[in-house]
């Protein structure tokens, strides 16, 4: 059921920007309108383009921000989580553990 | 012979209504919402979109393009791993991997990671294997990841917990002794969801959805209010989801109070309001499903609650969607149509931020 609601309303997460958008409302408790706007213009695309699949495959993949597939090389895990940080200018909880983890 | 549509019942099973019976339906069921929660019916052009909705000859609809929203979760990967008791499918996965699948093969938006009951009570002996998993989902997750579950009061009273159960006190008349001991409860549960999410908000979790608000009653509401209080006091940054068990907030104690609102009676439009207030980002609304009346009726009536409250809050509302709420039938194995005609009047008619 819950994938039922993915493909009938959701952002399908990495697969187009759902996660990102996602983050604007939680992080500063954005409404959809203002979180997608938002996101839009840090990536420098149109509010549609957030939930196109291809537009987004190329940007995700520019930027290194994680994508869906296992592409060898590119950021995945918190790796992609902490370009994710910068482009949004946002702070990641596990981020910030990591950091400090590993002394910076 | 007139046209006939297939619908649903409220249980799921198929059903087949004439156009004019269809709108007789969306009628009654958001003049029944509006009627209990003083709220606006729906105006003429959103009840003939809902009819539009649901008289779709397709077997899936789906927003327009342009309109998606982030989906959060309920439950986690307990979905992948669990029992039919938490509608699970029992396939044996950890967790970290039911989360990845979640994340690279399902399209999630955010996930959420929980312990078996999905209630809080309970992770408390469990702590460190939670904050050990939230770790390792943080370590190779991308999208957002929270820690789910439900304040559950119920599991403080006896025969689970350590308070005597209030059902049993006001069967004997004793109705203080019966408010006391909600009270007792409830103290206990601030105290627990508090020291669980400082644990696992310091190992890296984003956040907490707190599921099923209010399923015992008004006590179970007051104690996840001021968990959260002192949770967004504590930890500016946390994603904090707060959703609820039902459309009303039921008085079983009746005088319990968040910033001088009596919590008991209150409706999603105003349940909102005291959330936001709390500190929580995003609110689910719950209006319950009616098993003995069609996804017509239902789907105008939790539409009308919804609609209402995404007007009043000042936060986003991410709708609850799951088996039997807000035009969901009550099922295990909900109809795909139904779930996505429900899921696109949603978006498209209620305005919700989520779901």
């Amino acid at each position: 059921m819950p994938i039922a609601h993915i493909m009938a309303s959701g952002m399908t997460g990495l697969r187009a920007a759902g996660d990102l958008v996602a983050r604007m409302q939680f992080s500063k408790s954005m409404r959809i309108g203002e979180a997608k706007d938002y996101v839009a213009k840090k990536l420098n695309v149109s509010a549609a383009d957030l939930s196109d699949e291809y537009v987004m495959r190329g940007v995700r993949e520019e930027l290194d921000i994680g994508v869906i597939t296992s592409v060898p090389g590119c950021a995945k895990g918190i790796a992609a989580k902490m370009n994710i940080e910068k482009l949004l200018d946002i702070e990641i909880n596990s981020c910030a553990k990591f950091r400090k983890t590993i002394g910076q | 012979m007139a046209k006939e549509y297939f619908l649903r019942m409220g249980d799921g099973e198929k059903i087949f209504m004439t156009k004019e019976q269809i709108i007789a339906d969306l009628q009654d069921g958001s003049a029944d919402a509006a009627d209990l929660a003083t709220v606006p019916t729906l105006s003429d052009d959103k009840l003939d979109k809902l009819l539009e909705i649901i008289t779709n000859p397709s077997r899936i609809v789906g927003v327009e393009p342009g309109m998606e929203v982030p989906v959060t979760h309920d439950i986690g990967a307990i979905r992948i791993d669990g029992d039919q008791g938490n509608s699970g499918v029992g396939i044996p996965a950890s967790r970290l991997v039911g989360s990845m699948m979640h994340e690279r093969a399902f399209g999630a938006d955010t996930m959420e990671l929980g312990h078996i009951d999905y209630s809080f009570k309970p992770v408390k002996p469990v702590i460190s294997q939670e904050c050990q998993t939230m770790e390792s989902c943080q370590q190779n997750m991308v999208i957002p990841m929270f820690y789910g579950a439900m304040p559950n009061m119920g599991l403080y009273y006896t025969p689970d917990g350590p308070f005597e159960n209030p059902g049993d006190l006001m069967k004997a008349f004793k109705i203080e002794e019966a408010q006391a001991s909600m009270l007792h409860a409830a103290e206990h549960g601030i105290r627990d969801m508090i020291w669980i999410n400082q644990r696992l908000y310091k190992v890296g979790s984003d956040g907490t959805n707190f599921d099923t608000i209010g399923a015992a009653g008004d006590s179970d509401l007051y104690a996840s209010l001021n968990a959260i209080e002192a949770l967004r006091k504590e930890f500016p940054n946390m994603y904090i989801e707060a959703g609820m068990a039902g459309e009303l907030v039921l008085g079983l104690h009746g005088e319990l109070e968040y910033d001088g609102t009596v919590l008991a009676g209150l409706w999603p439009h105003e349940q909102v309001k005291l959330i936001a207030k709390a500190g929580a980002n995003v609110f689910g609304p719950v209006s319950n499903t009616n098993t003995s009346r069609s996804s017509a009726w239902n789907l105008a009536r939790s539409v009308t609650f919804v609609k209402a409250t995404v007007e009043a809050s000042t936060i986003p509302c991410h709708v609850n969607m799951g088996m039997g709420v807000d035009g969901v039938p009550m099922l295990e194995t909900p109809p795909i149509d139904a779930v996505t005609r429900a899921s696109k009047a949603m978006v498209e008619v209620a305005g919700v931020d989520g779901i």
